[in-house]
């Protein structure tokens, strides 16, 4: 089979047969003959998932041009070896709290959903894990109690968005008032210190030279790739966000998995608990402050449609990622965290836009080039 | 892009811009065209306008010709692209190619607003008002009478109840915050808000349908008000008695294209508009019927279903390897009849039994677990993830069955997404494309495909053939037949009679919400079918 094209070929199509297609079945050809391209094989890179391979592509992109920028502005900081590594774990370390939320929260955005209240529920479910009666329990105690509660106001959330009807916007909002609002009661106001060396340790503690804190965040990353392209789960989320009507009429408990999405997002938010009690040795009311904006603005600049049904937690962590690496260039620079927030407002547009005029003309680009060839 | 290789209908239309009365030939007899009854300027003439959308063409050839001060009807399915005509008119979409004019001169609109400044008003079935704005604010939205950035409060409500005593409705306050008004009260708002603009032209799309019987002639009597000032309306209803009443001529839309144009509104015969409006543009070939196609064992039994105000009191059968067909109008309740069956709504009384065991009301779920599978009327907002792959979309119903503790086995799922491909012969093949690329057809047994899968026992198929191409209808035929043959139950909904009558071995006839008659597919023809859909006060006034 030529490249060349022929007339009765639409000219996107015919591109994207690459140069050596494996045979096709005959029959199939002359079935499509003078019908529409014939099927061939796609490129990898232009098939299933493509799209968001080439999206997270762009976005390392922008993480390069911010190291680069980094050395630049710093070059006396990265011509040490050790510095440099130790900037890059404390990039990670950055991110690793929020960038656990924000694999929740891209799960709720796939699914059509959006969760205002993950900051709050990461100081509910810290303040009550470092509550006296619970620290009594021990570490296990403070985990279990943390995860539990992370899970049960995200169930509440789903229940009150899925049986309630109540708008994803609303219900979340309310809880975020809520879940503060409790916190503060819980804790009396007061910072509550945790005496639990094994927590303390989670943000102090190192293995291999990586501290705990990049683990846990490696694992949560880990498992939502997992949990999102490789299960039935991850699956109906997509179906769920991307035509619910759809996916009910397919016979998918479209309710049901509201539930369960807004469940695993309060799950997460409960794991950065007790990773931002560890950081800090303490839990109070106002922790997480605006975590529920960082993992939005994150999991966007990943890629993650608004509107439901397209994804990746790649993208989600490289967002993450690309946030915590422009604060750090900012604190290596000695700049204030004012033009940072100005410089991060900046970069959200700018993803945004790059993600929806970029891409398509990209295509469109290399469709026509490869056909004149 | 690709040549219109897949143009098999042959056009003899060529022709149809000038001439009063046009008939674009079909597979129903020629209609004599009145003489030219309309004696006004003509306002507004298409020709061979063409709009096409990803994967269909939404306007395949449309010709349209409205005089000053008629009232003309536009007939068509839904799906028959009034919709798209009435967004290409009104400036939300521009056609692909075809000429429009507007009161003589070749005309696009590049935006709502300049088709409104050109004097086109639309009136959607959904009123576009603010409902916390007042009547008058609402009536001059946009164009509000100012002065120094101030808006003109006292000559915005004199205007407003200038207009108002034009049609005839003194009585509403343009103070009044529209939502307190009732439907026609809004209606009359927008209306107004046509006038303010000084439409000369006026796209009421279905309004009738928000209207309680008594407010339909108030509806009339304004508008002839208005052809009598010289505006010209095109009214879109699915309503013949409607259309006999109020229209003056009567064009009619299928599959994208004018199948028959400016006909007279009162003496067209009925079943001449319907045939229009549903009938073949070609033959169709058919599979043979199986000679012991009703001796299975009896599948779905429905019971006394009902839904109020939708249907009342259906019960049906389908025997396994049986096709049972349902005709009606649009508006018969034969969607909603299949829906409900489904468990996609909720049924107000009666009981649907799958192999004899009662289904729980209004659960999806429990409908699939019980081997049933539907291809909803709307492929693409009911029924497909566009952006996803091929084979996704074919196995959303099924994919937990291919997976082990919850993990997908996506090798599998494209395995067997890939044998019901080639058993569709679906074009494209590569089931990893994006199911947004395929033709209507190929989405269409996309979605049949999804019920190949897994162990589907009946099969609920609503207007499986709209928007499908001539060649891919034929193809489709044969699958629903194969399915039959293997044992598989269908219920199939369409429109179209010939599709029903060709392809079904027994036939329910549904009007208004009940089903009428019910007969084998041989004791009926496409005229009996056709006469009972439309019985009662739609054959009134029509010679027939």
């Amino acid at each position: 089979m030529t490249e060349g094209p022929t007339p009765t070929v639409a000219p996107q199509r015919a591109a994207q047969l690459p140069a050596q297609s494996p045979p096709v079945d005959p029959a199939q050809t002359a079935a499509a003959v003078g019908k529409v391209a014939s099927p061939g094989r796609i490129s990898w890179w232009r098939g299933e998932g493509g799209e968001g391979v080439r999206r997270n592509l762009g976005l390392v992109g922008v993480l390069v041009v911010l190291v680069v920028i980094g050395a630049l502005t710093r070059s006396d900081l990265y011509s040490d070896p050790d510095w440099v590594w130790d900037n890059v774990l404390s990039i990670l370390k950055l991110a690793a709290v929020v960038g656990v939320v924000t694999v929740g929260m891209t799960f709720v955005i796939i699914g059509g959903g959006i969760d205002l209240s993950v900051g709050a529920i990461v100081a509910l479910a810290g303040v009550w894990c470092t509550t006296v009666a619970t620290q009594s329990y021990g570490a296990g105690g403070m985990i279990f109690s943390a995860l539990t509660v992370g899970l049960a106001v995200g169930l509440v959330n789903g229940l009150l968005i899925s049986y309630g009807r109540l708008v994803p916007f609303i219900a979340t909002l309310a809880m975020l008032v809520a879940a503060r609002g409790l916190a503060a009661e819980i804790s009396d106001k007061q910072t509550q210190v945790s005496d639990n060396g094994f927590i303390n340790g989670l943000a102090s503690n190192s293995l291999l030279g990586i501290p705990l804190l990049v683990y846990i965040l490696a694992a949560v990353v880990a498992a939502g790739w997992v949990l999102l392209n490789r299960t039935t789960f991850g699956r109906r989320t997509v179906a769920v966000g991307g035509n619910p009507e759809a996916a009910r009429l397919a016979g998918i408990n479209v309710r049901r998995h509201t539930v369960l999405l807004y469940g695993l997002s309060g799950l997460c938010c409960g794991i950065a608990a007790i990773m931002l009690t560890a950081q800090a040795n303490s839990a109070q009311a106002a922790m997480a402050n605006l975590y529920e904006l960082d993992a939005i603005a994150a999991a966007i600049i990943g890629g993650t449609l608004l509107s439901g049904g397209r994804g990746t937690i790649i993208g989600s962590l490289l967002g993450v990622v690309i946030f915590a690496t422009i604060t750090n260039l900012f604190a290596i620079n000695g700049l204030s965290t004012e033009a940072q927030n100005m410089v991060k407002g900046g970069i959200i547009v700018a993803a945004v836009l790059v993600q929806q005029v970029q891409f398509r003309s990209l295509t469109q680009f290399l469709g026509r080039n490869r056909l004149t060839t | 892009m690709t040549e219109r290789e897949e143009e098999t209908v042959v056009r003899s239309e060529e022709t149809a811009a000038g001439g009063p009365a046009q008939v674009v030939p079909a597979g129903a007899p020629l209609v004599e065209a009145p003489a030219d009854t309309v004696a006004g300027e003509v306002v507004l003439r298409l020709t061979d306008v063409v709009k096409t959308f990803p994967g269909v063409r939404a306007l395949d050839g449309v010709q349209l010709e409205v005089r000053a001060g008629e009232v003309h009807c536009l007939l068509g399915q839904n799906g028959a692209g009034k919709s798209t005509l009435i967004k290409v008119l009104a400036g939300v979409h521009r056609p692909d190619s075809g000429l429009v004019e507007w009161r003589g001169e070749p005309a696009t609109f590049a935006n709502p607003q300049a088709a409104m400044r050109a004097g086109i008003a639309t009136i959607y079935q959904e009123l576009d008002l603010v409902e916390d704005l007042s009547v008058a604010e609402n009536a001059f939205l946009g164009h509000e009478p100012r002065r120094l950035g101030f808006v003109r409060r006292g000559a915005m409500a004199r205007h407003t109840r200038q207009i108002l005593g034009r049609l005839g409705h003194a009585e509403i306050p343009p103070g009044r915050m529209v939502r307190a008004l009732p439907a026609a009260g809004k209606q009359i708002v927008s209306m107004a808000r046509a006038l303010s603009h000084e439409a000369r032209l006026i796209i009421m799309d279905e309004p009738s349908a928000v209207l309680a019987h008594d407010e339909v002639g108030n509806l009339f009597r304004i508008i002839r008000e208005l052809t009598a000032q010289g505006i010209a309306v095109i009214y879109i209803s699915h309503r013949l008695e409607e259309i006999r009443e109020i229209g003056d001529r009567v064009t009619v839309l299928k599959d994208g294209r004018t199948t028959a144009a400016n006909l007279s509104a009162r003496d067209t015969p009925t079943r001449d508009l319907v045939s229009r409006m549903t009938g073949r543009t070609i033959e169709y070939v058919f599979p043979d019927r199986p000679a012991d196609a009703a001796g299975g064992a009896e599948l779905l039994t429905v019971e006394g279903l009902t839904r109020a105000g939708e249907f009342a009191d259906v019960s049906l059968r389908v025997r396994a390897g049986e096709i049972v067909g349902i005709a009606g109008l649009v508006g018969s309740g034969r969607s909603e009849l299949l829906e409900t069956i489904y468990g996609a709504r909720r049924a107000d009384a009666g009981s649907v039994r799958m192999a004899g065991r009662a289904l729980r009301r209004g659960s999806v779920g429990a409908a699939v677990r019980a081997g049933m599978g539907m291809a909803p009327e709307e492929r693409k907002s009911q029924a497909l993830l566009l952006g996803e792959p091929i084979y996704r979309n074919v196995t959303l119903a099924t994919f937990g069955r291919y997976a082990r503790a919850g993990f997908t086995d996506v090798g599998r799922e494209r395995a067997e997404a890939d044998r019901i491909a080639a058993s569709l012969e679906l074009r494209p093949r590569d089931v990893r494309r994006p199911v947004r690329t395929l033709s209507g057809g190929n989405q269409q047994k996309v979605v049949v495909g999804r019920w190949l899968l897994g162990d589907t026992r009946l099969l609920l198929l609503d207007e499986p053939t709209r928007g499908v191409d001539v060649g891919a209808r034929a193809e489709l035929y044969q699958v629903i037949r194969g399915l039959a043959a293997r044992g598989v139950g269908v219920l199939l909904v369409s429109s179209e009679v010939p599709e029903v009558l060709g392809l079904a071995d027994r036939v329910l006839v549904m009007r208004e919400g009940r089903v009428v008659r019910e007969a084998p597919a041989g004791e009926l023809d496409e005229n009996t079918v056709l006469d009972l859909v439309m019985a009662g006060s739609l054959m009134e006034g029509a010679p027939a």
